[in-house]
């Protein structure tokens, strides 16, 4: 198909077919409604433009150099919460998922959607944040938009973000490598920045405060490019959390993945929280977490490189890829028993009793 | 969070799954009351520890499963209306109505919030005088001294704008039913520890009595619903029909004392439509006469909707627990959690939703 071929179907081609006659929040919960959506919408409305939508950024190869290309929309509520902000989010979000292809991020910009009546004050310190993150991700903001809408119209302020970053390892890192036998790394515990979200937005109060794991995790990536450390697949664990971050990767592969529930860090006051609102914190958003499918035979000294940085201090193995159950993510549970772990229908909605 | 790790030991359920299968000489058949407690044996797993003999089947103790029809249709149409504020926990969005369900109604525009309180919902009508505010009031005696509590300070604050479409069932009648149906199968009962932290259990030593079957107040963690499964087990073997309390560190004979009272203060016992298993008298929990004036249903006058339940759906039979979730023909199929046609595939407590999401049927269970 040629690209005026592609353009032209978006005239002839009805609307998809879609059982909802509008868009639920859940289409964008990170479960399967959202990917869906993305497949029948995006993926078709797109199709033969190069879209590669199984992937958090996207290689681009331009005069034989290969780049990691990435977007991302930060729409968080509140605007500041426990260990962290919008803005701090956005940068953070932004790199991580350019490390995700094992690219040393280079440049992002940041387009500000911003509602009428904003304090100034509030903006201040959100770009504060924004300048002290991208110093500390090592990466420079070279490019913005600003936009200001009706009040009503926006939650005081969303960000955009695009990232570029560098691609200088020679190796094809994403689902399509794993391989049996492959082990899964996390670099720490699961679920904090959901619950402080949570706690923040509804005023909830826990015995301590739950702060949020939001952090910059290209160093991690970029430390074990560096020890030539042959990494086969890395994914940061955002919306929907471990549990569809790796039925993802199943999926793209066609391996399966057996996860040891007793392997996998929860901290006990998110652990309590989740219980408290009927949440499984294996499904819980983080901003700060990565799994990493590494051989065996590196497996060992990958932990020891993801422990020696702050953000791997708690790395940990959780689990193994395996020919059986192709597809599937399977988990052992803390009593032993074996079930499938399996991707949410939309968002976890907090219980009744 | 305490008393979390020390239940979900390893070790210690399968000693007492070893325990079970020591006592154990005749098949029997249990059933869980609560939807939560389902979950926890399907999501770790704790049916596979148990000897052969032993059968669990899921009982209806899911209170988004077992609202009627009728009345999801009556808070779609409450939340469709252009005045009303609809506040609802976030579990009962998903379930489906005649042709759409709450989240819809939220896409469509409607004003639906999740509130994780029906204490929340009074606050909103406080701070929103022009509108009128809903809260959908549903659940067994779990929920009712909140949602009771809710309409006491609504009545105290002489808020006019604050109503509750009311759907609250109660767990007695509902295992009489059960064990008065000519089908049934199940000889001994998980009571659900959570609700008997409100209620006590002596209301359950009468029905212990009459149809001679063991209630073991059970808890929700591996270790607590073994130990329930262990001690009904034993009365069964020993051929005792007593009710047990196995949940000790949450639950009293009395009961919470203080809840009670504010449930007697604001609710009455009325006849109510349980779903799956039909009108069952004296079942439900309506307003009494004084807090009339807060039932959403006579503010906005929805007494006439009435809706029959879809036919392909054999969740009712599910929450009687004379079949499983695999063995509906729709199962995964026609009922996915995308596309439900019952609120067993949606609920968080639902049986279906528990089955879809941690079994499959071309699942091969081990124990690691």
């Amino acid at each position: 198909m040629t690209m005026s071929d592609a353009l032209r179907f978006d005239f002839t081609c009805p609307i998809p077919i879609a059982e909802y006659p509008r868009v639920l929040l859940a289409h964008g919960g990170g479960g399967r409604l959202m990917q869906q959506l993305i497949g029948r919408m995006f993926k078709k409305g797109f199709d033969g433009l190069g879209l590669q939508a199984d992937v958090d950024a996207a290689e681009v190869v331009i005069n034989g150099g290969r780049l990691a290309f990435t977007t991302d929309s930060f729409v968080v509520h509140p605007l500041r919460f426990p260990g962290g902000d919008i803005g701090s989010l956005a940068v953070y979000g932004t790199v991580n998922d350019l490390a995700t292809s094992g690219a040393r991020p280079l440049c992002i910009s940041t387009s500000f959607i911003i509602e009428e009546g904003l304090p100034m004050e509030t903006l201040w310190e959100i770009v504060l944040s924004i300048r002290e993150a991208a110093l500390e991700a090592d990466v420079r903001i070279v490019t913005g938009d600003t936009k200001v809408v009706d009040r009503g119209k926006g939650d005081g302020l969303f960000i955009n973000t695009a990232g570029i970053g560098l691609i200088t390892h020679d190796r094809m890192i994403g689902p399509a490598a794993i391989e049996p036998g492959d082990v899964v790394l996390l670099n720490g515990d699961l679920g904090r920045h959901g619950i402080a979200i949570m706690a923040a937005r509804e005023g909830l109060q826990f015995e301590t405060e739950i702060e949020s794991d939001a952090a910059p995790l290209n160093g991690l990536v970029q430390a074990l490019i560096d020890a030539d450390v042959p990494l086969h697949c890395v994914r940061d664990l955002t919306r929907g959390g471990l549990a569809s971050a790796l039925n993802e990767i199943a999926a793209a592969s066609g391996k399966g993945i057996h996860v040891d529930e007793r392997q996998v860090p929860v901290r006990e006051d998110v652990r309590g929280a989740c219980e408290i609102l009927g949440f499984d914190p294996l499904y819980v958003a983080n901003e700060g977490r990565m799994v990493f499918f590494v051989p065996e035979d590196a497996a060992d000294r990958a932990l020891e490189i993801l422990s020696s940085q702050e953000q791997g201090r708690g790395a940990c193995r959780i689990g193994v890829v395996r020919d059986a159950d192709a597809g599937r993510v399977t988990l052992t549970s803390t009593i032993g028993a074996t079930r499938i772990l399996d991707m949410l229908s939309g968002e976890q909605l907090p219980r009744i009793c | 969070m305490k008393y979390l790790d020390e239940y979900r030991d390893g070790d210690a359920a399968r000693r007492i799954a070893r325990a079970i299968a020591s006592i154990t000489a005749r098949p029997w058949t249990l059933m869980e009351i609560c939807g939560g407690q389902t979950h926890s044996i399907v999501r770790f797993g704790i049916d596979e520890l148990l000897p052969p003999e032993i059968t669990l089947v899921h009982g209806p103790g899911c209170p988004v499963c077992v609202t009627p029809l009728e009345l999801i249709e009556k808070a779609i149409l409450l939340a469709s209306r252009p005045d009303v504020t609809f506040c609802s926990f976030g579990d009962m969005l998903r379930v489906p109505g005649r042709d759409r369900d709450l989240l819809a109604v939220k896409a469509a525009g409607g004003d639906v919030r999740i509130v994780y309180s029906p204490l929340d919902a009074v606050k909103i009508a406080v701070e929103n005088p022009d509108r009128q505010v809903v809260f959908f009031a549903v659940g067994f005696e779990t929920t009712a001294p909140a949602n009771a509590m809710a309409v006491y300070q609504a009545h105290r604050q002489g808020l006019s704008n604050f109503s509750m479409l009311v759907s609250h069932v109660t767990v007695p009648p509902a295992i009489e039913a059960i064990l008065s149906s000519p089908d049934n199968q199940v000889q001994g009962f998980l009571a659900a520890g959570h609700v008997c932290a409100i209620m006590g259990y002596t209301e359950y030593e009468p029905i212990a009595k009459k149809y001679a079957v063991p209630i073991v107040v059970t808890g929700f963690e591996p270790v607590d619903l073994l130990q329930g499964i262990y001690r009904c087990v034993r009365q069964l073997e020993e051929g005792r029909c007593e009710v047990e309390n196995a949940y000790g560190r949450s639950v009293t004979r009395p009961g919470n004392v203080t809840a009670q009272r504010v449930m007697r203060e604001v609710f009455e016992v009325t006849d109510r439509k349980c779903r799956g298993i039909g009108e069952i008298p004296q079942s439900g929990l309506g307003l009494r006469g004084q807090y009339a004036v807060y039932d959403a249903e006579v503010r906005f006058g929805l007494s006439d909707v009435s809706l029959d339940e879809p036919s392909e759906c054999i969740s009712g039979i599910i929450l009687q627990g004379l079949k499983k979730p695999f063995d509906c023909p729709a199962f995964g199929t026609a009922c996915t959690p995308e596309h439900p046609l019952g609120a067993t595939m949606v609920s968080s407590e639902g049986a279906c939703a528990a089955y879809y999401r941690y079994r499959s049927p071309h699942h091969v269970q081990s124990v690691a």
